[in-house]
């Protein structure tokens, strides 16, 4: 019986959106090598839409897949409608993932949410 | 596609002669040894020349040898059996710190028991010395146990001249042989240790079974109560088809060691040479040459073992990962931490555990897929954005 969803598996042998984004309007990273896993996610902002977004992982299989499902969940969506992205949400839309790796290869959203802040902060900085 | 079958330290195969000596005891043989009939006496039977066969490959007498149901029950029943006969005289212990978790666990269990517990470190190659057993010896230190090889970076330990030590002050000693029992030559006599673990699934023989053998005379606390199994030191109707098997095993293993290990060098050596060569920033774990001979191990760095295991896994070929996603515990294995690699490395561990199907095809099969998978997760991963980042800003 495998470990991960089917779901889990394609996202993980085809992820979205790997890169990095040389001019991006936010960038969030979160996690560090002793837990495990890694994320930087990059993001291009238009119009309070996200125009672009890329991450690069380091990570277990459910890490990379969390990374690539989040990236397509938030993909040409509003700020706001990106912020409501939870850890839950996206473990849902990958059909399930190990409860043992729920907590800490599910960082996806919080590295989305912090590149969003990112770009809200300069923005208000910008401003001023 | 090509299966590759690299993950040895996990379990072996179970060898063709090994499963035909097993059948008949899951046939017609199928009586209970405690019995005095015809039923009996076969099982008793096959039993008895699997006591032999185990103690031959040993060098030890058959009445040693008791069975149970794991390396693992072996390590429990060792370090908590050994200690708590002993618990008048003392209650420390020494073990080191590169231990399998049956031997770790059980020394934790015996703190809350009472019992100190000293670990002794170990060397970047996993080399424990036997001077810092010597030198945490204490009044009442009633055990020592130390593993004879590690299976996951393959480092054979000094038993013997740990055994010297342990003996000029009179302490039991006990070696986890798991790694080695059926590998390598394994002489009780020769280790000059009193007590030793080993586990049939390691070399071609069935899960489920295992030995300790224990010295003529060293006093021991079962860890099952019942009946008189075992010489009254391991209750329980015994597992015959099982302990059959491990004996079969043990013999084919002993008849062929030499041939074994010549073939398994040959194979570990091509891929401890050529895999650094094929892969940047690939660093050789444990010592060069004192190892196991079907263990090559590696960390491959900046990126995580089980994401490896997963695309090695989509070409066919199994290995492992001390890596902590891979640990179900979802902890970096506490051997390479003990050894001085940081998080971030062993999180990149890769564990070969080459076996006496393989072949040097298979080598070559694995060492033309990985160098794409690490080049792909390397890709993917911000630790070697970094990395080449701080690179070309030094150049």
């Amino acid at each position: 019986m495998p470990v991960y969803s089917q779901k889990v598996m394609e996202h993980f042998m085809n992820p979205r959106n790997v890169g990095e984004i040389e001019d991006a309007d936010g960038i969030g990273e979160v996690g560090n090598p002793i837990c495990g896993d890694m994320m930087t996610f990059y993001i291009k902002v238009k119009d309070n839409r996200l125009e672009d977004i890329k991450f690069k992982t380091f990570g277990c299989g459910a890490a990379i897949a969390v990374s690539s499902m989040v990236s397509e969940m938030a993909m040409g969506k509003t700020l706001d409608e990106a912020m409501k992205i939870t850890p839950q949400s996206v473990a849902d839309e990958l059909e399930g993932l190990p409860k043992q790796k729920f907590h800490c290869s599910n960082l996806g959203a919080q590295a989305l949410h912090k590149a969003i802040e990112d770009y809200l902060k300069k923005k208000k900085g910008g401003k001023e | 596609m090509r299966k590759v079958y690299l993950d040895n330290t996990a379990t072996t195969p179970i060898l063709p002669e090994v499963r035909e000596a097993m059948l008949p005891y899951l046939r017609e043989a199928f009586g209970n040894p405690s019995c005095i009939h015809e039923w009996g006496d076969a099982a008793r039977e096959g039993m008895e020349t699997a006591r032999n066969q185990v103690a031959e490959l040993i060098g030890a007498s058959p009445e040693e040898i008791i069975f149970t149901g794991s390396g693992t029950e072996s390590n429990n029943f060792a370090i908590k059996g050994l200690a708590l006969a002993q618990q008048n005289k003392g209650k420390h212990i020494i073990i080191s710190a590169i231990e399998h978790f049956s031997v770790m666990h059980s020394a934790k269990t015996l703190e809350k028991w009472g019992f100190e517990v000293t670990q002794v470190p170990v060397d970047k190659y996993g080399f424990v010395d036997p001077e810092d057993v010597r030198k945490n010896i204490r009044k009442d230190t009633v055990l020592v146990s130390v593993m004879h090889a590690n299976g996951e970076v393959g480092t054979i330990e000094p038993i013997q001249d740990i055994a010297r030590v342990t003996r000029e002050n009179n302490v039991v000693f006990h070696t986890d042989a798991v790694a080695t029992a059926g590998t390598i030559p394994v002489d009780v006599k020769e280790l000059g240790v009193d007590a030793l673990s080993l586990a049939g699934n390691m070399f071609y023989g069935p899960k489920g079974v295992g030995a300790l053998w224990l010295r003529k005379g060293v006093r021991i606390i079962p860890l099952l109560d019942g009946g008189v199994q075992e010489g009254g030191r391991r209750a329980g109707t015994e597992n015959i088809p099982g302990i059959v098997g491990l004996g079969k095993a043990a013999e084919l293993a002993k008849a062929s060691t030499e041939t074994r290990i010549e073939h398994l060098t040959k194979l570990r050596d091509r891929l401890l040479a050529e895999l650094p060569t094929r892969i940047e920033h690939a660093v050789i774990t444990g010592h060069p040459t004192k190892r196991l001979p079907g263990n090559a191990s590696f960390c491959i760095e900046f990126i995580e073992g089980e994401s490896m295991i997963m695309l090695l896994n989509s070409q066919g070929v199994a290995v492992t990962s001390g890596s902590a996603c891979t640990s179900r515990a979802l902890k970096a294995s506490h051997v390479l931490i003990a050894m001085g690699l940081s998080h971030a490395i062993a999180q990149g561990s890769l564990l070969f555990g080459i076996g006496i199907d393989n072949t040097i095809e298979d080598v070559g099969y694995v060492l033309e897929v990985l160098p794409p998978i690490v080049d792909r997760l390397r890709q993917m991963s911000p630790l070697y954005a970094k990395f080449v980042k701080t690179r070309k800003g030094g150049k």
